[in-house]
């Protein structure tokens, strides 16, 4: 275990280091001086003068990657063009937002997707499968933010009971945030829900093949303790790292999700930084997202490796 | 999902598990294959209502300009934010711009750069995943690596990112998105060669001299193309619900020209006052999708049934 945990790392590493290069090429390829762009009509020499020494831009390349790269191992992304906050203070206070929004898309997806999965498994072929195969496809193809739309108008609009948009921090006022919540949670839960289904369906479906679960029955084993120890568990494996894939694409989906409901998260930071060309903030935020990214698909192989000894010698 | 008239004795897909019982280069019969493959589609019921829908867009993308019953930016203001009517029906925006035209006109700009996009995912991630798999070694490792990075990016961050930097038009959107979905193509093509490279044909093709790039052309390329097929319609739907995401977040299309996810962003404003701002294009966007999605599913079934379906290409899990 030790040898995959380490030659998996090493991977994802490899991987960040070539994140890191293409986030700072970003910059590079803007067309013309990235600062003066940024600054458009509020320029003047001064401010000019002193971002463009603080951003370094004047260095050679090589010198502006690794003086990057080494402000980023030690927490220093920069400073907005546009405010002149440090980028990672930026970056920290947009995190729990965006946080929470994925843990409770999370939830809800595992609550539209596991009961549905197992059932349309169990009952594979039956109405309760077909309308399970219907959701799930509709779920794969609707693009979120017309789901958000149709949540905002359906349940802020007709029934008057969500608000539509906004954002309350949790310690400040608990109802108030999961109010907040139920919209942007249900748009990003139920398009991933959608994908697990399919995912939880086929694990239990295999399982339910096996012959060690018909030794079970068999043996005279009650058929809701067969599911339980033999079908569930095992169908368990496949399902974690669906999940952990999941999560990590959620991070993708929260970003539309969040500029619909005004969502003050790491999305809707890293939209308004595009909107004001504040490219540090960009990068920072593109860094955040890709390494979030990459721990979250690290993490998932090592439990998946910690739960199914064969994946450690496989590869 | 498992197509019904998918024949037994269909032929042997090359790659696909090709056992001793294919014989060495032998092309498959192309004509009845195809021939196969088509009866396999119409027996599908989800996948004639894709074909349907998708025949629909093609002659709205093309004619949409003539078919409209409006000028997409002609202007009523005195009508404006009216409801679904006989004149318009699809209501009318805040500017009093039929809807229904607007979304006509919107589907060929939609279309187009979907296919762009996938035509330069397509293009480079073929020939990449052909190179990587094909020669191996450290061309396959410096290949892939790269492609890992790109795979790295949550896919609608990245084309933000791209299209923030070279500027927002749809030009722009067309090749951000490309990007994007190389990787995908690069990474099922490679998958491919690898279980063409050593088949017979090839080290007998090989063995009387022919070229790499012949070899390449004439003996890899059309024995890994079902899988490539397959991933193009898929990738298709990805593509277009990329393009209306960066046109919603005003990094796409670029008014005055209409398009579905800026009419949905236009439409979140009005969300109280005009739900048919906010419905109509998205239905267009979701129909769309859904009929790339279950065409390519059919597809996958009929032409490659290991192949991942949409939903498991969606959930971004590797093969």
């Amino acid at each position: 275990m030790g040898r995959f945990v380490l030659r998996r790392t090493t991977q994802a590493v490899v991987v960040l280091f070539g994140v890191s290069l293409i986030v700072f090429a970003l910059v590079q390829l803007v067309p013309g001086d990235p600062v003066r762009v940024s600054l458009g009509t509020r320029f003047d020499p001064e401010t000019y003068a002193a971002l463009r020494e603080r951003s370094g831009l004047d260095r050679p390349l090589l010198q502006q990657y690794l003086s990057y790269v080494g402000g980023a191992l030690t927490g220093d992304l920069g400073v907005s063009f546009r405010t002149g906050q440090p980028v990672t203070t930026t970056l920290t206070d947009r995190l729990p937002a965006t946080l929470s929004l994925a843990g409770c898309s999370l939830l809800v997806a595992l609550l539209v997707a596991v009961p549905l999965g197992i059932v349309s498994a169990l009952r594979s072929g039956s109405l309760s499968d077909h309308v399970a195969t219907v959701v799930s496809q509709v779920g794969v193809s609707i693009p979120d933010f017309w789901m958000a739309i149709l949540l905002i108008l359906l349940f802020s609009g007709v029934f008057g009971v969500l608000p539509p948009s906004g954002y309350e921090p949790l310690l400040e006022d608990p109802v108030g945030w999961a109010s907040h919540m139920v919209l942007p949670a249900v748009t990003v839960g139920v398009v991933s829900g959608a994908i697990l289904t399919r995912f939880i369906r086929a694990a239990v479906l295999e399982q339910l093949g096996q012959d060690h679960v018909r030794t079970a029955r068999a043996r005279g084993i009650k058929e809701s303790l067969v599911l339980r120890r033999h079908v569930l568990r095992n169908a368990l494996i496949p399902v974690i790292t669906v999940t952990g894939v999941q999560l990590a694409s959620l991070l993708g989906g929260v970003i539309v999700v969040e500029v619909i409901f005004a969502w003050p998260g790491l999305g809707r930071l890293t939209l308004d930084a595009v909107n004001a060309r504040d490219y540090p903030v960009l990068q920072g935020a593109v860094m955040l997202f890709a390494a979030l990214f990459l721990l979250v698909n690290l993490l998932v192989d090592l439990l998946y490796a910690a739960v199914d000894p064969r994946i450690r010698y496989a590869k | 999902m498992t197509v019904g008239g998918v024949p037994d004795s269909g032929p042997e897909q090359p790659g696909a598990d090709a056992g001793p019982e294919t014989e060495p280069g032998t092309p498959p019969a192309q004509a009845s294959q195809r021939r196969q493959v088509l009866r396999a589609l119409l027996s599908h019921k989800l996948a004639v209502f894709g074909l349907v829908v998708l025949a629909l867009l093609l002659v709205v993308g093309v004619f949409g300009n003539t078919l409209a019953p409006y000028g997409p930016n002609e202007l009523d203001v005195p009508n404006r934010l009216t409801g679904p009517s006989a004149q318009h029906p699809f209501g009318t925006d805040e500017l009093g711009r039929d809807v229904l035209s607007r979304v006509m006109v919107a589907a060929r700009l939609s279309l187009l750069v979907g296919a762009v996009a996938v035509g330069i995912a397509l293009t480079l991630g073929v020939t990449l995943g052909l190179v990587a798999g094909f020669y191996g070694r450290w061309v396959d490792d410096a290949v892939m690596r790269v492609m890992d990075v790109l795979f790295a990016f949550p896919a609608i961050l990245l084309a933000i990112a791209i299209v923030a930097v070279l500027g927002p038009n749809v030009v722009n959107a067309m090749i951000a998105i490309g990007i994007v979905y190389t990787p995908i193509f690069a990474r099922v093509t490679r998958a491919s060669v690898l279980t063409v490279r050593e088949e017979v044909y090839v080290r007998a093709a090989r063995s009387i001299g022919v070229g790499d790039l012949r070899l390449l052309r004439l003996h890899i390329l059309p024995n890994v193309a079902a899988p490539i097929i397959v991933q193009t319609s898929l990738s298709l739907a990805f593509a277009i619900l990329s393009e209306t995401a960066l046109s919603f977040l005003g990094l796409g299309v670029q008014p005055p020209d209409p398009s579905w996810g800026r009419m949905l962003f236009e439409g979140r404003g009005f969300v109280q006052q005009a739900w048919w701002m906010g419905v109509f294009p998205g239905a267009a966007i979701f129909l769309t999708v859904l009929a790339f999605n279950v065409v390519g599913d059919a597809l996958r079934d009929a032409l490659d049934p290991r192949q991942r379906s949409a939903i498991e290409a969606r959930a971004g899990v590797s093969s």
